[in-house]
């Protein structure tokens, strides 16, 4: 038999028809996460068709895009104050309800973002196919399942059918090698590898990020790699499925429990590339020479080491409107830059070992004057755990907001905003134009230089508050 | 859906790069549960000042802009967000066409169901359409040509499948059901 890499494996096993010059695959998935947003119209058209959820038992839901993560609102203490959103929400709960679809409701312990909760309860699995309408559903590939967003129409064609049609995209194995200096995060790593590949460079392909480095990824940082997969225009990113993969799953509520667990980790070993499989692309990237990384720029390719300048780019539009649009000038350091916002958040780093890294560097010192900082743990059970061990205390002590879990500073959607024109140094995984806020200019970093931020008030290297 | 064979428009010039979902359509306009009237909200932040007015400058504000059907983008159009409120703002708004040198995949994907026709075309062609504006352009969808004002032809490529779903109305859906026979297969074959 040849040789095949993991996504080959993958999509073989989830073709129910193969594809043809004419007709694209139907494609067989195994998982389909939902959420408020971009469901909406597609449960209107399965209401129109008289159709029924083909598959409620492989179908999840939460609520995290438009939903407050203020305590009062979410716990109905006061009406939520986007009305909007508070539809949007109800709208969903009343779609979920006739049509059957399990929702982890408003109050629910186990809400959280969408890409958070999947590997959390041990929904994500190696060689599951799972879909989201939600670009970010590439986070679920760190454990080797083919995972990618979808418009809305397809969301309608999974509730229905349980499948998708799609045409094969091609592999690209993007190798990392060498160890992560100090201070050096999977969040630097994968800006400088969409900076490597550009913004559009992986349209067209799924990823496989293979090597020592990644080898040596713990699943949170596989994660963070795998979400912003699309952020250089990949719809797909795989890690091959391992000994720290099985161990991550073991035990997980909605993971194989017992011999059902051994036979499934017998089946994963069978799923990472052969040795000989080819990939239609490569590109090969040194980790060791990193630095922490910040973006300056509209778009996640435009970053930079947080050591480095501006870059100057005589007669190129894009930058020069990027930098008008941020109130940059080309040739100035971002280090020392005064900063209004700082945002520890997202499905690419609000996972508990974000939270303790970042807090690590938070005890018992403030947060500067005229800064509003923001922690958004990624999903309830990572805000009840994080409290456990007093993280809350260490965020709340240095003057910033504690808050439930959601989407919250990611995207301008749920009433957490940035001011307009304000510096907001994020962890989250875009900082196009206007996504934190009308006229908001998005840094994106680390948890760490988050934090470091947070307390300098300017952007700020973390490697100055770690100690080796 | 309607069916589509041809457009004959003028061209909406938008020669940035990268432009994203999120200029398209901001997430604020995300919390409706329908997908119409959405082309009032067309690339709001461009197109409106902080006070709601529009911008003389953007394009869609201009009288030349009236009634165009085709956009004409840099490169890497639609990359970010998967939100197909982007496609259905522009499909409000009245384009039926949007051409790049690249369209981000899954914003491509979701213009192919709501009949938007996602054009690739190459870098010189790119650059005369970037560098006339307004310019009278025709896409032939079942040719598969684009002609330019000059009258020379440029073929593009559509997945044939979404091209004949394009251009008999046909809904993807509605082939997916029709599959239902071999989707219980696989699932009793494969025991899910
Ligand atoms: S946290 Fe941000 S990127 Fe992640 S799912 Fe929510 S809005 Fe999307």
């Amino acid at each position: 038999m040849t040789a095949r890499t993991l996504f080959e494996k993958l999509w073989d096993a989830h073709e129910v028809v193969a594809e043809t010059a004419d007709t694209p695959a139907v494609l067989y998935i195994d998982l389909h996460l939902t959420h408020e947003v971009t469901s909406p119209q597609a449960f209107s058209n399965l209401r129109a068709r008289k159709l029924p959820v083909r598959r409620t038992d492989r179908t999840f839901a939460t609520l995290d895009h438009s939903t407050p993560t203020d305590t009062d609102q979410l716990f109905g203490k006061i009406p939520i104050r986007m009305q909007s959103a508070a539809k949007q929400i109800h709208e969903f709960e009343k779609n979920c309800a006739e049509f059957g679809v399990e929702l982890l409701g408003l109050t629910h312990k186990q809400r959280g973002i969408v890409h958070i909760i999947g590997p959390e309860l041990g929904l994500t699995q190696p060689g599951k196919t799972i879909v989201c309408g939600d670009s970010h559903t590439s986070t679920h590939g760190a454990f080797g399942a083919l995972a990618f967003g979808i418009g809305t129409t397809e969301v309608g064609d999974v509730l229905a059918t349980q499948c998708l049609l799609q045409r094969k995209p091609k592999t690209l194995a993007v190798n990392v090698e060498g160890a992560l200096p100090f201070g050096v995060t999977a969040k630097d790593l994968v800006l400088a590898i969409i900076r490597e590949l550009g913004v559009g460079g992986g349209t067209g392909y799924v990823i496989e990020y293979r090597g020592s480095t990644i080898r040596a990824l713990s699943m949170d940082e596989r994660m963070t790699v795998c979400n912003m997969s699309i952020e250089a225009g990949a719809r797909a990113g795989l890690v091959a499925p391992d000994e720290t993969t099985y161990a991550y799953l073991n035990g997980k509520p909605h993971a194989p429990q017992g011999a059902a667990f051994d036979r499934a980790v017998a089946h994963w070993k069978t799923l990472p590339s052969d040795a000989d499989a080819r990939f239609d692309r490569q590109i090969d990237i040194d980790a060791s020479t990193l630095e922490p990384m910040i973006t300056y720029g509209t778009n996640p390719g435009m970053s930079i080491g947080i050591s480095a300048k501006v870059p100057t780019q005589a007669n190129d539009e894009v930058h020069a409107k990027a930098l008008a649009y941020m109130g940059l000038t080309a040739g100035q350091a971002l280090q020392g830059q005064p900063v209004e916002f700082v945002f520890l958040g997202s499905c690419t780093n609000a996972r508990l070992s974000d939270l303790r890294a970042a807090a690590a560097i938070v005890k018992g010192h403030k947060v500067a004057p005229g800064v509003r900082f923001l922690v958004v743990p990624g999903s309830q059970q990572i805000k009840h755990l994080a409290e456990a061990e007093g993280l809350d205390r260490v965020f709340i002590d240095a003057g910033a907001e504690w808050r439930e879990s959601g989407c919250s500073m990611c995207l301008g959607m749920n009433g957490d905003l940035v001011s307009r024109g304000s510096y907001c140094v994020s962890t989250s995984n875009r900082n196009f134009e206007g996504r934190q806020g009308v006229g908001a200019r998005t840094l994106l970093a680390s948890p760490i230089t988050a934090a470091a931020s947070a307390l300098a008030g300017r952007v700020s290297d973390p490697r100055s508050r770690l100690t080796a | 859906m309607d069916p589509i064979r041809t457009i004959h428009s003028r061209t909406v010039v938008m020669p940035s790069s990268n432009i994203d979902t999120d200029q398209i359509m901001p997430a604020r306009f995300l919390t409706t549960t329908t997908r119409d009237g959405l082309g009032k909200h067309l690339f709001a932040d461009w197109r409106y000042d902080g006070n709601g007015q529009p911008n003389p400058d953007f394009i869609l504000n201009r009288s030349e802009a009236v009634g165009c059907q085709i956009l004409v983008a840099g490169r890497n159009i639609g990359c970010g967000s998967s939100r197909e409120h982007a496609p259905w703002g522009l499909y409000d708004y009245g384009f039926r066409a949007v051409v790049s040198t690249e369209i981000a995949d899954i914003f491509r994907n979701n213009c192919l169901k709501n009949g938007l026709i996602p054009v690739v075309v190459d870098e010189s062609t790119h650059a005369k359409l970037i560098a006339t504006p307004g310019s009278l352009v025709s896409i032939d969808l079942e040719g598969c040509v684009l002609t330019l004002p000059d009258q020379s032809t440029v073929p593009f490529v559509i997945e044939r499948f979404a091209r004949y779903c394009l251009l008999n109305g046909v809904d993807e859906t509605g082939y997916l059901l029709s599959k239902s026979a071999e989707i219980s297969a696989y699932e009793a074959r494969t025991q899910l």
